[in-house]
């Protein structure tokens, strides 16, 4: 059921706007854009939704002339084009309003709509002409700003309006639009959905990049899914729901059984409550959070990604500062806001951490893989003789984790950037796991890792559960945790919103995880 | 394998070797230009930097100069920081080794001064260091930004205290007196009787840059530090996961940066001018950067590139005194001509490197 329905099909009426033919974009071993078909009616608000790293903004990137594909065709009205650059797309009416705004802060808004198109080296009489086609724009979509205000006085909604009109000045026809609520209050959100029902009245085409369900149904006629770099489906928005689409874009390819006898749960190893943590943005990321692992259990969090769970691990594990909140771990209490503790001190606690992210956190791909079987646990004393690191030791824990977690090639002094992406995350695993800790936190143990690797890696985990460890478990992948957990919580918008036993109903967690309460439907 | 990757004696060897040789073809386009010699002028240049004793020597004292002001570079490349205050570092460096000879040379010999010089100018070369690092780390200043500004405060105070405060009372020299024998390095022509440097002022400082060699590629790859170091060089997210603390690391790596600049003050002011002196670091600090990124930031590297360039120096020397056509600015434009192809271009010849051993392999590939 999941084959993509080919949209052509879908509305066969409506000339095409713009047409994606097989487009394929590697970014070194990561194939980011898989076999891409997509095809955007004229005048029709089109949806492209899919979690953080499914391969949109690269798609939409080829579209803008940043990328190029290394296969396939872009057709713009029926002709085969290729973009070169921004340049080439503009001119070809590709107008992009990006995630993080391309405005210059201490110009005027006139002045930001103009730049990069002025009629000549003189601004002033280009400027004039500017002015009289920007009131031109305000009155026909209704977006209203001041066009001598500064940008910096602007709040963020406006600034955003100031990108559309700066893509339209440029004689946009196909408008896409980056993640274009995720700085925007709901209020803002309202309105720019306004002003986008405007613009398809007014026969421009959109494409909203998102990974929100709501704004999907909210505003556009037709959705595509995208999951790690394929189209996974194409659909009305109206013949569709947010459960369907939760479960599209979340993937339910991993469909092993795992052998596990029931859990025999002990005393609380781990106890959050009242966790509260604001990113860099301001933005309230965690609210209220509180729940507790014990010995001998697997706590599953389920959800889309972005909805607050990098976050939680990431306070959980010292690294990220919460704003309120205590942590209990092993029996000893800490208030996060007061007395946070660093990454080491949380090791020291027994606590081990098998971060979402392998590249970004769980290793220095530059450095030999027995390097890395030591990151964060370098000052053990075992790894240290006096001043000096005791590579011996170090090579040999190394060589032990390489036997006993089957990674290949088996050479402790490869670069583990030369390692594939599964035998990468189980030198992370191996590393954290034989330290025998109280606590393990695992994010996305088998991201990116095949098959074989998956079956080993779930069954570690049952083994760690069933040597009395704590095991609080993230994934995207609702199987997975179906299948290893004990029990899950469902994480929407920063909020626990519901916890489930893993044999609750499937579309019943789909709703949760799209925030509508399962118990009102 | 991931584009990027080269065989390491590719990387390592074959990468420096073009470059090198891409600023001689360079080079010697310019001596044909002013109606010269090229294959004369590498002969000269051969011969005087490295033809004689005393070519010789001077070679390895402008190296160890070199060593130094490159491995503080390096040091600080590990932990993916750019401090190209070098320049400034060993110059104020230059204060700790005077004040340790100016106080202690009347009274003990100078391998008692020797300790005291070298803590001096470590000292104060970290302390020239410290704030630019303490900027970055809390503050997010950029080092490259900082350290740059403090080459201009360092050479300014230095004026001011060699004027005004150093300088010998009815001198109108900005320099301190002359040290005893207390305050001066043995030359290395006076402790080895069997080789003939002639008047080269290399001297013991070139042993203590040897073993500041051994003590940096401990430091970095044998230590919990140096593994802290690498660690945030190469993924800073993934050093603050492994508990490693940013501030701490940033503001040890820069230390320990500007106490091997400010090391470079040994040789120069207790190995040579037997004074502190005005402008005695003369470019060495920048030229450390050059020599970093072509010994690769590793200390074997550093040694052979910091032999080069005092191979050109001193060979320039020579070369400027035998054909005066090619006049010292002809000089410094050919050393200008290895700086901009080691490091500025560094990466020119990769590309092309990369494809070519991907085609290669490739074929290889195709054939098997």
């Amino acid at each position: 059921m999941n084959k993509p329905i080919p949209n052509s099909q879908l509305d066969a009426a409506a000339p095409v706007a713009i047409e994606l033919r097989n487009i394929n974009k590697r970014f070194g071993p990561v194939h980011a854009n898989k076999d891409i078909d997509l095809v955007v009616r004229k005048g029709s608000i089109h949806g492209i939704i899919g979690e953080n790293g499914a391969g949109k903004s690269t798609l939409m990137s080829i579209l803008y002339g940043f990328y190029h594909a290394d296969e396939g065709d872009i057709l713009i009205d029926g002709q085969k084009v290729s973009i070169a650059d921004s340049k080439a797309a503009i001119s070809l009416g590709i107008g992009m309003v990006h995630q993080h705004f391309m405005l210059v802060d201490n110009f005027s808004v006139l002045e930001n709509v103009v730049l990069g198109a002025e009629e000549s080296a003189r601004l002033a009489g280009g400027l004039d002409r500017a002015r009289t086609e920007l009131k031109r724009l305000e009155d026909e979509y209704e977006l209203r700003v001041d066009p001598d205000a500064l940008i910096q006085d602007l709040p963020v909604g406006l600034q955003q309006r100031v990108e559309i009109l700066k893509a339209l000045f440029r004689g946009a026809d196909v408008l896409i639009l980056d993640e274009p609520t995720g700085v925007l209050t709901p209020a803002e959100a309202d309105h720019l959905f306004k002003i986008l029902n405007v613009l398809k009245e007014e026969g421009k085409t959109v494409l909203l990049i998102t990974h929100k369900l709501r704004e999907i149904m909210a505003v556009t006629d037709t959705v595509s899914v995208m999951r790690r770099g394929e189209m996974v489906a194409t659909k009305h928005t109206a013949d569709t729901n947010m459960s369907e689409l939760a479960e599209l874009m979340v993937g339910r390819n991993v469909l092993l059984n795992v052998d596990k006898q029931p859990a025999r749960p002990r005393e609380k190893v781990l106890v959050v409550e009242g966790l509260n943590v604001t990113d860099s943005r301001g933005v309230r990321v965690v609210k209220d959070v509180s729940f507790d692992v014990k010995a001998g259990e697997i706590v599953g969090i389920a959800g889309v990604s972005g909805n607050g769970q990098t976050e939680l691990m990431e306070t959980i594990a010292g690294i990220r500062r919460a704003t309120s909140g205590t942590l209990q771990i092993d029996g000893e209490r800490i208030d996060l806001a007061k007395a946070a503790p660093s990454p080491a001190e949380m090791r020291d606690k027994n606590l081990a951490h098998v971060p979402e992210d392998r590249h970004r956190m769980g290793l220095v791909t530059s450095f030999a893989e027995y390097e890395n079987a030591i990151l964060g646990y370098h000052n053990a004393p075992e790894y240290s003789k006096g001043w000096l690191l005791d590579i011996a030791a170090i090579k040999q824990t190394a060589q032990a984790e390489i036997e006993k977690y089957d990674i290949r090639p088996p050479d402790p002094l490869l670069k583990t950037a030369n390692f594939s992406g599964g035998n990468q995350q189980k030198i992370v695993l191996a590393r954290e796991m034989e330290r025998d800790p109280t606590v393990l936190l695992v994010g996305q143990p088998t991201r990116g890792v095949d098959i074989g690797a998956i079956e080993f890696i779930h069954k570690r985990l049952i083994e760690m559960r069933d040597a009395g460890k704590g095991i609080l478990l993230v994934s995207v992948e609702l199987d997975e945790i179906r299948s290893l957990a004990d029990r899950i919580l469902v994480m929407f918008d920063g909020n626990v919103v519901g916890e489930r036993s893993p044999d609750a109903d499937e579309s019943e967690l789909g709703l949760l995880m799209a925030g509508v309460d399962g118990d009102v439907t | 394998m991931s584009a990027g990757q080269l065989p390491r004696w590719v990387d390592y060897g074959l990468i420096p070797v073009l470059n090198l040789v891409a600023a001689f073809l360079v080079s010697g386009l310019v001596v044909i230009l002013i109606g010269e010699s090229p294959i004369e002028a590498v002969q000269i240049l051969l011969w005087g930097s490295l033809g004689f004793g005393e070519g010789i020597g001077f070679t390895l004292f402008y190296a160890t100069n070199f060593i130094f002001t490159g491995l503080a570079v390096a040091v600080a490349f590990h932990a993916g920081l750019f401090n190209i205050g070098g320049e400034g570092q060993a110059y104020i460096g230059g204060l700790g080794v005077a004040w340790a000879c100016l106080l202690l040379d009347h009274y003990v010999p100078w391998w008692v001064t020797m300790p005291l010089a070298v803590a001096g100018a470590a000292l104060m070369g970290a302390a020239w260091a410290f704030i630019p690092a303490w900027l970055q780390a809390t503050r997010g200043s950029h080092v490259v930004i900082t350290t740059i500004m403090f080459n201009f405060i360092a050479a300014s105070l230095m004026v001011y205290l060699l004027v005004n405060v150093m300088s010998e009372p009815g001198s109108m020299q900005p320099e301190t007196r002359t040290f005893e024998d207390g305050g001066r390095l043995p030359f290395l022509n006076d402790m080895m009787p069997w080789v003939d440097f002639g008047t080269a002022p290399v001297n013991f400082s070139l042993i203590l840059a040897i073993l500041a060699c051994i003590a940096v590629w401990l430091i970095i790859w044998r230590t919990r530090l140096g593994y802290e170091i690498r660690s945030f060089g190469a993924n800073a997210s993934a050093a603050v996961y492994a508990g490693i603390d940013p501030v701490r690391t940033i503001i040890i790596t820069m230390l320990i940066s500007g106490a091997l600049a400010g090391m470079m003050a040994i040789n120069e002011i207790m190995g040579s001018q037997h004074r502190l002196l005005i402008e005695f670091v003369t470019g060495y600090g920048f030229v450390g950067i050059a020599v970093a990124l072509m010994g690769r930031a590793h200390p074997v590297g550093i040694v052979l590139a910091a032999i080069l360039f005092g191979m050109l120096y001193q060979g320039g020397a020579e070369l400027s005194f035998e054909i005066p056509a090619i006049t010292r600015d002809m000089i410094v434009v050919i050393q200008g001509l290895v700086i901009l192809f080691a490091g500025a271009l560094e990466h020119m010849f990769r590309p092309f490197l990369i494809q070519a051993f991907a085609v290669g392999r490739g074929a290889a590939a195709q054939a098997g």
